[in-house]
């Protein structure tokens, strides 16, 4: 116990299965999960779409509604579910004085605009003033502000006042475990002591699986749980709409205020394997073996993607750790930049709730007998880069 | 020497620096040029300019990259920029052995490639043959060209980055956000060194005309070298540019030891976002003055220590006012008489590297005691009094600077440098 130990007090949580912590926990403790998934919007391709949502229950004013697209009020819904948990989110103060990191990809092109630009391109070869010609009159001003990565945390500081920092990680995957581990290290080391950090992936969007299935990584027509992906059906990865946030204080900030913590971030590894070399399964047993206690079964919350390669390398490697794996990908399809905030989130609520997750997929996926005193949480990016850390009772 | 700050903390140096901007290549060619009073600017020739209401950027297109994309040419600014910094610390250039901290721009698939996939497509089903024809192109180059790891990941392969890289956005305060989050890790001991980079070769059509569509942009097109014009009354917008700039920083102690050259220490560093608006900074300037604030007091530092400001001076009617008002408001009576100059009347605004170039701008006028002007400084705004420095260089004994960045999304970074540690 050390006044600077990093715990988490807040989650805010949106995914297929629905908004907030108890949705979740209710629909992932029941015997056997369900999935939610579109087959018929983007086929060939299967996304796990999001829910309705209320986005006024969170983002009161239109007129901020307004400036933004889907994925931009998705973080800024799910940030404020997580301050409103954390009981902070009415605290000026706190507010104002919180730090915060948010990984982010990009936000949603116009499909209209482009799909006309497309069209026109097939028939005249000045496609240099074509484009100008279409995005000087076709673009509305305000999109470009929507699709800016930095925005959706510039967003959360408009709707929800928290000011004491903002910075934006990018980087798929690696962008949500450096948003992570960064936090965490500013906590403990006494350089903050309550902090905002999390993201937002919004799949619904052509744009966003078209840049999976530039590197052929998704899976067509048939969905399958994540250790279960067709090689002749694609690269594996089925995409969902998700977002995590959490709410990290010192041990001491959040003993001041009197809030009891879900848990405690342990150590936090962070990698770059060169996926070429197959040394990815090699590093993961490395990091799975040093954050596992050793003695007791653990559970790992897994962010594997469903892409062959890396998938494959981290079942191993977390089995050959005798870990007992939950591969929440299942059901909530790939999150991309919040996978690993939500494999935290989860994490977090096994400790809190003293149990472990059901077998989201039965067929592959051994039982946990007891209670979960440590869980790993992973997140191995599709592509590059990956982390994993060690949530443990706080 | 002592190798700790006021707090406790181990003291980060400067050991390494590389720039490149449209001036040039290079500290040499970047510094002459900046103190030579000469602009970069210049008409646009790298995509037609037909219908847009600007003309003129301050773009790379001396390189050999300088047309195949912004995610290439991003990539080969960083690149330029950490070999030069990098092999001025005397470290390996292939076993780097620290962080990457990587500011720069979100990047997409360029309209040229989905051009083509769409003309390779069978486009009976608009987005969905354009998703088929990229699954069937199976281009690597592509897939790299719509990830923001991807540029991070070339540069940790080159250059023996230790860890997972990390890029990141803070618009137009990412160099400065780069540099922080650096100087972080030193500070928790988790490394001795890092490499800081800003690095931005995003001008395309579409990013300019996003940004003239915000009214962001200068459309003085007629003498380029003379549309960025910080804190003239005629000031009309910025002008949008490419750049980047490197640091390797090092913890001091780790810098004597190995005796390398002490360029400049990277005192303290400050944030405060603003809850304002999207594009527009809080009328009262609260959120850019409690930065500045934040920075003086992460260095330890008072207000009467600082001897030249290095501006975020773009050259936009709101910018520059803001940062006016927030000086004045934490400098009193005397930012008056503190030279601020901004190299953005030169260079032009580089977005995501502005804060790191600028911080190499900033350590080099300590080093050779001269202070780069703030050209095309001919009609003063009267509502903005400061010693910008017009038009022509200044010898100056200068110690300590202040550094902004500001950006959309209420991004507010400030840095504080010295020339020496003690």
């Amino acid at each position: 116990m050390n006044p600077t130990d990093v715990v988490i007090t807040g989650i805010g949580v949106v995914s297929s299965l629905g908004l907030g912590t108890d949705a979740h926990w209710q629909a992932l403790t029941k015997r056997e999960p369900m999935p939610v998934v579109d087959l018929e919007r983007f086929s060939p391709y299967i996304v796990h779409p999001l829910p309705e949502i209320d986005w006024s229950t969170q983002i009161p004013k239109r007129g901020d509604q307004r400036q933004m697209e889907t994925w931009q009020r998705l973080g800024t819904y799910t940030a404020g579910l997580a301050l409103e948990d954390a009981g902070v989110k009415e605290d000026e103060a706190l507010c104002a004085s919180m730090d915060m990191i948010v990984a982010a990809g990009g936000g949603e092109r116009d499909v209209a605009v482009d799909q006309t630009i497309l069209d026109a391109s097939l028939t005249r070869n000045d496609h240099g003033v074509l484009l100008n010609e279409k995005l000087t009159t076709e673009l509305r001003p305000t999109l470009f502000l929507a699709q800016l990565s930095n925005l959706l945390a510039g967003n959360i500081s408009i709707v929800h006042k928290v000011t004491g920092s903002s910075r934006t990680f990018m980087g798929e995957d690696g962008a949500g475990v450096s948003a992570i581990e960064t936090a965490a290290a500013r906590i403990r080391s006494g350089q903050s002591t309550h902090l905002l950090v999390g993201a937002a992936f919004q799949t619904e969007h052509p744009d966003m699986l078209l840049a999976y299935e530039l590197g052929g990584y998704l899976q067509r027509e048939k969905w399958s749980p994540v250790w279960h992906r067709s090689k002749e059906l694609g690269g594996g990865v089925i995409t969902g709409s998700g977002a995590a946030f959490l709410v990290l204080e010192s041990r001491a900030h959040a003993e001041k205020r009197g809030r009891a913590p879900y848990a405690a971030i342990g150590p936090v590894i962070s990698g770059r394997a060169k996926r070429k070399d197959s040394t990815l399964q090699q590093e993961l047993a490395c990091m799975a073996g040093s954050l596992a206690p050793k003695g007791e079964p653990v559970l790992a919350i897994s962010g594997a993607s469903g892409a062959h390669a890396p998938t494959a390398a981290e079942r191993t490697a977390l089995e050959n750790a005798g870990t007992v794996v939950r591969g929440f990908n299942t059901i909530t399809g790939h999150l991309k930049e919040a996978q690993f905030p939500f494999a935290v989130a989860l994490a977090a609520l096994a400790i809190r709730n003293r149990q472990a997750y059901p077998a989201f997929d039965p067929s592959s996926e051994k039982p946990f007998e007891g209670e979960p005193k440590a869980v790993l949480a992973t997140a191995v990016g599709y592509d590059c880069f990956e982390g994993m850390g060690l949530i443990v009772e706080a | 020497m002592k190798t700790t700050d006021s707090f406790g903390r181990p003291l980060v140096a400067v050991t390494g620096m590389g720039v490149l901007t449209s001036l040039g290549q290079g500290q040499k060619d970047n510094w002459a040029a900046l103190t030579g009073g000469r602009s970069g600017i210049h008409p646009i020739t790298r995509f037609p300019t037909d219908h847009l209401a600007t003309t003129i950027a301050g773009m790379v297109d001396f390189l050999p990259e300088s047309n195949i994309g912004a995610s290439a040419l991003t990539f080969a600014l960083a690149d330029s920029a950490a070999e030069e910094a990098i092999a001025e610390a005397g470290l390996s250039t292939t076993d780097f052995g620290g962080p990457l901290f990587l500011a720069a721009p979100p990047v997409e698939l360029d309209w040229r490639n989905r051009l083509k996939l769409y003309a390779q497509s069978d486009r009976s089903n608009g987005w969905r043959s354009l998703i088929e024809a990229a699954r069937k192109a199976s281009e690597r180059d592509l897939f790299d060209e719509g990830q923001f790891a991807a540029i991070a990941d070339r540069m940790a392969d080159k250059y023996g980055i230790r860890g997972l890289p990390i890029t990141l956005s803070t618009a137009c305060a990412s160099g400065a956000t780069a540099i922080q989050l650096g100087t972080e890790a030193i500070r928790r001991g988790e490394c001795d060194r890092a490499l800081a980079i800003g690095a931005d070769g995003s001008a395309t059509a579409e990013a300019l005309i996003r940004f003239s569509l915000l009214s962001a942009l200068s459309t003085q097109n007629e003498r380029p070298e003379k549309a960025s014009k910080p804190f003239s009354k005629d000031r009309d917008g910025f002008v949008l540019a490419e750049g980047s700039g490197a640091l390797v920083l090092e913890s001091l102690d780790s810098a004597l030891a190995r005796g390398a050259e002490i360029l400049g220490i990277m005192r303290g560093c400050g944030e405060k976002a603003d809850d304002f608006h999207r594009t527009r900074s809080k009328p009262d300037g609260s959120p850019a003055i409690a930065a500045v604030r934040a920075a003086l007091s992460d260095a330890g530092m008072s207000e009467d220590e600082i001897d030249y400001v290095n501006a975020h001076g773009t050259s936009t009617p709101e910018n520059d006012k803001m940062e006016h008002l927030s000086l004045s408001t934490v400098f009193g009576e005397r930012m008056r008489n503190i030279p601020i100059s901004s190299n953005k009347s030169m260079i032009g605004h580089t977005l995501s590297a502005a804060g790191a170039v600028e911080a190499v701008f900033s350590i080099m006028t300590m080093r050779e005691g001269v202070i780069p002007p703030t050209i095309n400084y001919e009609h003063p705004d009267p509502a903005i009094e400061l010693d910008v420095v017009p038009n022509v260089k200044r010898e100056a004994d200068v110690a300590t600077v202040l550094s902004n960045s500001f950006g959309f999304g209420g991004q507010n970074t400030c840095l504080v440098m010295a020339r020496e540690a003690g």
